[in-house]
């Protein structure tokens, strides 16, 4: 990418301290960056660390238990270490996130109108008259029917998918330059997953908002993103545009993810699978982390970790056997 | 050939209200009027969002919950007219792999109890044997007979929803209910779980009612697929005919917006306006022509009703040989490229398919 980027990040370890005085690696030397305005989708399994990384952009991991390192450039700020009075000024305004669950993030005893206002009123001032008039505009702007009415409602009058545009509008009310979408459509159903996709796709349009999409569903990840890193068992393992990555992934694991889909051109008597489990880590193996369950695997693979090389312009792997267009040809 | 499973005319209404003499007021109308058929060694696939009655209809099928009306023969036999036992015994043909494989599986009992408890309730094999059979059935599902001492806690999902797959199992059933049954696991494993499927139809002859709002998947894996809306089927076919070319409007926007994992797919998406109504309140007529793109004034009266063309494939819509073509309306991944295609052969291969692969002293542990 050329243009500058809106968020980087260099060298982010998270580690957390359990009270059993185990520590769990949860995230190792990740380095990221997103460009104004682009769309980078964070894969990766169960467990991988790419809500963890979410969650330290946005400051909400827990001081007592989570040791943080490297820098979260954004905007002129390391978000590592601001205060948490900036970081709060910043949150919900330039920064805005959008969760999987969009009812456990609404709070029940609120109306929407008042939820979406509190983030106006807290961030641009004004009079309340005039936020629950922008409230109004931005719900409409996410296609919520009769936004006047709608306004006055409590979330569990709504469904599923109106939830999650109200999140939307909510994460939207501050023109951010970074939006975090956590699984944004997992829990819904095809349809409104469409709606929602199309949604987010107008807006970032409209408004040139930087986008960070975390999602296993690389179908989704094919459609709206620009870049793409594959995160295993807390590493960035690769990372690509998003054509080269589905053209010709240069990590085993990206190779297993793509083969375990099924698709819809061509009826495979058998998926890929990827055996084994992911490593413990309490204990993360001495070599490359997925070593144990790779089957391109070498002795030196499981001797040294290995680094992330770039194997093509943009294009990086964590993999000494990368290209591995040359295994097979 | 006698169908395994013939449904008819089912119906379920829930009530949603009462009123204070205990008189129902409202009544949600999960499961309205669905007919289908399902033959052996065969795999049936309903699908539609949520809250459109495909899990009822499981429920109902295997009389877990009592239908209000409509009838289901197993073998030409008449489920609801059974008596408790010979309920009981059905269940031994008939069993169910549900979503949620932390909440299915009893947290008290081990892995030994859960598949020996189906084995002594049904009286399925001498208590001598049981322990061997555990073991037969484990290694099926590609679990150690080791792990039989071990609690549904030490479990990671997919091995537990193989265990879930071993109780169903235990008992040999002819038919296998599968509500969701990889929708809470990940990718990689999702694979692994279908592709067990897939192998103990083969081995074993099963047939499955495979329960899914993944599409994806439903192509993968079903012979057959249903598609409802708001209780209903509004239009069933063979899979590969309905993936091909789907008719009722409702099945087009449902196929036509599958994520395909090929970026600049060629697609052609329709993305319904508006909300899903609600099953308490169904709109008059065609059920779906609040959201229908196509609608006339003759589908907000008049219900549709599903009619067959001759060739397996049925469609309840009133427009169905008016509607434009859509053969280009299922997203095309175009296939994989030509390196992946290899790499990923080379993956499912193992070592031997790479050349210079493998180690010579790794620890793996195989789950």
């Amino acid at each position: 990418m050329s243009a500058s980027p809106i968020i980087e990040i260099k060298d982010l370890r998270i580690r957390f301290h359990g009270d059993d005085g185990r520590v769990t690696h949860a995230v190792d030397s990740v380095d990221l960056s997103v460009a104004n305005g682009a769309t980078l989708g964070l894969v990766g399994e169960s467990g991988c660390g790419k809500s963890v990384t979410s969650l330290a952009i946005m400051g909400l991991l827990p001081k007592q238990s989570a040791e943080i390192s490297g820098a979260i450039r954004f905007d002129g700020f390391d978000l590592l270490k601001t205060s948490d009075q900036t970081l709060r000024d910043l949150r919900g305004n330039r920064l805005a996130m959008i969760f999987q669950e969009p009812m456990t993030s609404l709070n029940p005893s609120f109306t929407i109108g008042d939820q979406i206002a509190e983030t106006i009123l807290r961030h641009r001032g004004g009079s309340r008259r005039s936020a629950r008039e922008r409230a109004i505009e931005l719900l409409r702007r996410v296609h919520i029917p009769s936004p006047e009415r709608r306004i006055d409602e409590y979330p569990h009058k709504l469904s599923g998918g109106m939830r999650q545009r109200v999140m939307i509008a909510m994460a939207l009310a501050c023109d951010p330059r970074l939006l975090i979408a956590d699984e944004p459509t997992t829990a819904l159903d095809v349809t409104l997953q469409a709606q929602i996709l199309e949604l987010m796709w107008e807006l970032k349009a409209a408004s040139g908002a930087a986008i960070i999409l975390i999602t296993h569903d690389l179908g989704v990840v094919a459609e709206v993103c620009d870049e793409v890193a594959v995160m295993y068992a807390g590493e960035i393992v690769e990372r690509a545009p998003v054509d080269e990555l589905f053209a010709t992934p240069q990590h085993p694991y990206t190779v297993g993810l793509l083969g375990s889909i099924p698709r819809l051109d061509h009826r495979a008597e058998q998926l890929a699978t990827i055996e084994g489990m992911v490593p413990n880590m309490a204990q993360p193996p001495a070599g490359c982390r997925f070593s144990a369950r790779c089957p391109f695997v070498l002795d030196a693979c499981t001797k040294a970790p290995p680094p992330l090389v770039e194997v093509s312009p943009g294009h990086l792997s964590r993999c000494i056997r990368a290209p591995l267009e040359l295994l097979v040809s | 050939m006698t169908a395994l499973l013939e449904v008819e005319g089912l119906v379920k209404h829930f009530v949603a209200e009462r009123s204070l003499f205990g008189r129902a007021l409202a009544h949600v109308k999960a499961v309205d009027g669905v007919s289908f058929s399902l033959e052996a060694g065969k795999t049936l696939a309903l699908v539609g969002e949520s809250g459109c009655g495909k899990s009822t209809v499981s429920r109902l099928v295997l009389r877990l919950i009592e239908p209000d009306a409509g009838a289901v023969r197993f073998e030409g036999r008449d489920l609801l007219s059974l008596d408790a036992n010979a309920l009981r015994k059905f269940r031994r043909e008939a069993q169910i792999i549900f979503q949620d494989p932390y909440a299915s599986l009893n947290p008290r009992m081990t892995v030994g109890q859960i598949l020996t408890e189906p084995l002594a309730l049904h009286d399925l094999v001498p208590p001598a044997q049981r322990r061997e059979r555990v073991a037969e059935i484990l290694r099926l599902v590609g679990l150690e007979p080791r792990l039989e001492r071990r609690y549904p806690h030490e479990f990671s999902g997919g091995q537990r929803q193989r265990i879930a797959i071993a109780r169903a199992l235990a008992v040999e059933p002819k038919l296998i209910i599968c509500d969701e049954p990889v929708s809470a696991l990940d990718v990689s494993i999702r694979s692994q779980i279908l592709n067990l499927l897939r192998e103990l139809q083969d081995r074993l002859g099963l047939a499955y009612i495979f329960v899914s709002h993944d599409l994806a998947v439903v192509k993968h894996i079903a012979d057959h697929v249903a598609v409802m809306n708001l209780g209903q089927i509004v239009e069933t076919a063979e899979a590969d005919a309905l993936f091909a070319a789907p008719r009722h409007p409702y099945s087009r926007a449902l196929l036509s917006a599958i994520p395909v994992p090929k970026p600049r797919a060629k697609r052609s998406r329709i993305v319904l306006q508006g909300e899903i109504p609600s099953a308490l309140n169904p709109p008059p007529g065609c059920r779906f022509h609040t959201r229908c793109p196509y609608v006339v004034d003759r589908c907000r009266s008049e219900m549709p009703q599903l009619v067959p063309d001759g060739t397996g494939h049925a469609t309840a819509c009133h427009r169905t040989s008016e509607l434009p073509s859509s053969a280009a309306i299922v997203p095309s991944d175009g296939g994989f490229s030509p390196v992946l295609e290899k790499l990923v052969a080379a993956f499912s291969g193992g070592p031997e398919a790479v050349r210079g692969s493998g180690v010579s002293s790794l620890e793996t542990d195989p789950a």
